[in-house]
């Protein structure tokens, strides 16, 4: 697919995509002012915060195959901000949890964290999503180099850690988070057969 | 309709006392307006329904007197009673309940009594139900997930139903299983999400204990189907997977009988399973609770406040070991 051109991209669809991954946000803010939440609001802000997380892990995943397969090389520059919105909605995940769920108390969030896996999992996630946040900025990633590389390889263990902490709170059925899983295991399964195909030591992309 | 009570899930001060007036007011408004109209076209529909001889029933429920209530906690509402609930055969959602209501036949309905009795067999629900006085209790009802609400449920003391069919001195424990009909699975029954039928199990003593409540109405109306219709057990103090909905069998039994999520994952969940802040379930904290309506969190109270009642069922015993 041929670029759009640079004017397109930035003043058109950027733009278009912020608009459009803002969407399950502005919902969740607008079925909180209107009471449409259902019976438990809490827990319907956490959930979709959460799934919203895990679906962005997902789509920015899904950047680099699909810049290969349709040969569209521009597309990459939608990766960074794609990345960044997983970052936005799980700490607006952690935030409904540290404020709804904990009432703001750090004895229990380090309580949370040191004696329930799956927070203990779901944490480690949200510290190595910030990091990737904080060091996404083009300045950052050019004076890290090669170790930026490195450290965004981080992505694929926060998606690991994402899909065990949401299997790990699921009571009986699992089907949503074997789901994620499952759509997971395929873009990593297309990074492997690439990998071995080309047969290069060059790291995941 | 949730508004009378409620004005607002945030508003919770204005509401932490129940208005009486006002569910005295809407529950007439329900009998006259649903049993009355909605009755009548039901009927028409369904002719067999007008011949049943449960036609009384919504009379007795919405006429049962109050006899327990709950003081400085507002009831949830209707909406919020019937449209967030775990039947897992009605699907795992907490509104796929309501949204597969209809998928549960419950007229005719029979239960099987059997087992260490001396009156063993299979009872229609009006024959259950004809010699018991319907009253209403306020009841807490503390979820395993950590959740709760007020309830105002209609039904009548396990106890006296059990006294009707003259266990003998074998009989140590009840037991209870849901409807599950292999041939015709309920929509939630067609995954094996748990091993169905689904079963419970009480101690003789917690079964005969008064607040054990069997239930068939819930603000002044027959219990709906997303809420274990016709007939399911209220046991307060336990964490909300022991009061079985839409029961078809009860057994007396000499050994503790086994139980659905006790099966299905016994580390997580105990035969008791009586409400305690101090044993947390395995993955998550059992010390507060987030009462449906509100968006904070609120402490869980021991045996889920009914300490003074029930305590004594389990002194002696090691509430760590028999979670």
């Amino acid at each position: 697919m041929k670029s759009p051109g640079i004017k397109k991209i930035r003043w058109v669809l950027k733009p278009m995509v912020h608009g459009l991954s803002l969407i399950p946000f502005v919902m969740m803010v607008f079925g909180l002012i209107n009471h449409t939440l259902g019976p438990n609001p809490a827990e319907t802000l956490s959930h979709v915060s959460g799934e919203w997380g895990l679906r962005f892990l997902l789509i920015t995943l899904t950047v680099t195959p699909l810049v290969r397969l349709t040969k569209s090389g521009w597309i990459t520059g939608f990766r960074r901000l794609l990345g960044l919105y997983c970052f936005f909605y799980v700490f607006v995940h952690f935030l409904i949890y540290l404020i709804l769920d904990l009432s703001l108390d750090f004895g229990f969030l380090a309580e949370d964290i040191f004696d329930r896996p799956y927070i203990t999992v779901g944490f480690l996630g949200l510290v190595i999503l910030a990091m990737l946040a904080i060091t996404s900025p083009i300045s950052i990633r050019q004076k890290m180099g090669r170790d930026w590389d490195s450290l965004h390889q981080f992505i694929y263990l926060a998606g690991i850690l994402g899909i065990v902490h949401f299997l790990w709170i699921t009571k009986a059925d699992d089907t949503e988070p074997m789901m994620y899983g499952f759509v997971f295991l395929l873009l990593i399964g297309w990074r492997l057969v690439r990998k071995i195909g080309k047969n290069t030591s060059r790291p995941l992309t | 309709m949730s508004n009378t009570i409620r004005k607002g899930s945030s508003n919770i001060s204005e509401n932490l006392v129940t208005d009486e007036k006002l569910y005295r007011q809407r529950r007439q408004f329900v009998k006259t307006g649903i049993f009355s109209s909605a009755g009548l076209s039901l009927a028409a529909y369904f002719p067999t329904l007008a011949m049943a001889a449960l036609s009384d029933l919504p009379n007795r429920i919405s006429d049962a007197p109050n006899t327990r209530k709950l003081d400085g906690e507002a009831l949830n509402t209707f909406e919020e009673i019937t449209t967030y609930n775990n039947f897992y055969e009605l699907g795992t959602g907490k509104s796929d309940p309501v949204e597969n209501a209809s998928a549960l036949i419950t007229d005719p309905w029979s239960v099987s009594v059997e087992g260490e009795c001396e009156k063993p067999g299979t009872y229609n629900l009006e024959d259950i139900l004809k010699p018991h006085n319907l009253e209403e209790r306020i009841y807490r009802l503390r979820c395993v997930e950590a959740w709760s609400m007020v309830i105002p449920w209609i039904g009548f003391p396990l106890a006296d139903l059990i006294q009707r069919f003259k266990p003998t001195s074998n009989a140590k424990y009840v037991a209870f299983e849901t409807l599950y009909d292999e041939n015709k699975p309920l929509p939630g029954q067609k995954r094996p999400n748990l091993d169905w039928p689904y079963r419970e199990g009480l101690r003789m003593d917690e079964a005969m204990n008064p607040l054990t409540l069997m239930a068939v109405g819930l603000y002044g109306k027959p219990i709906p189907n997303q809420n274990g219709a016709p007939l399911r057990l209220v046991v307060p103090w336990k964490y909300g997977f022991k009061s079985i909905k839409s029961i078809v069998k009860i057994s007396f039994v000499e050994k503790e009988p086994p139980t659905s999520w006790n099966m299905a994952n016994a580390r997580e969940y105990g035969f008791y399973s009586n409400v305690n802040p101090q044993i947390d379930h395995r993955r998550w904290s059992q010390k507060r609770e987030r009462r449906i309506g509100e968006y904070f969190k609120r402490d869980t109270l021991m045996f889920n406040g009914y300490e003074e009642e029930v305590a004594h069922l389990y002194k002696g015993m090691d509430l760590a070991k028999h979670h």
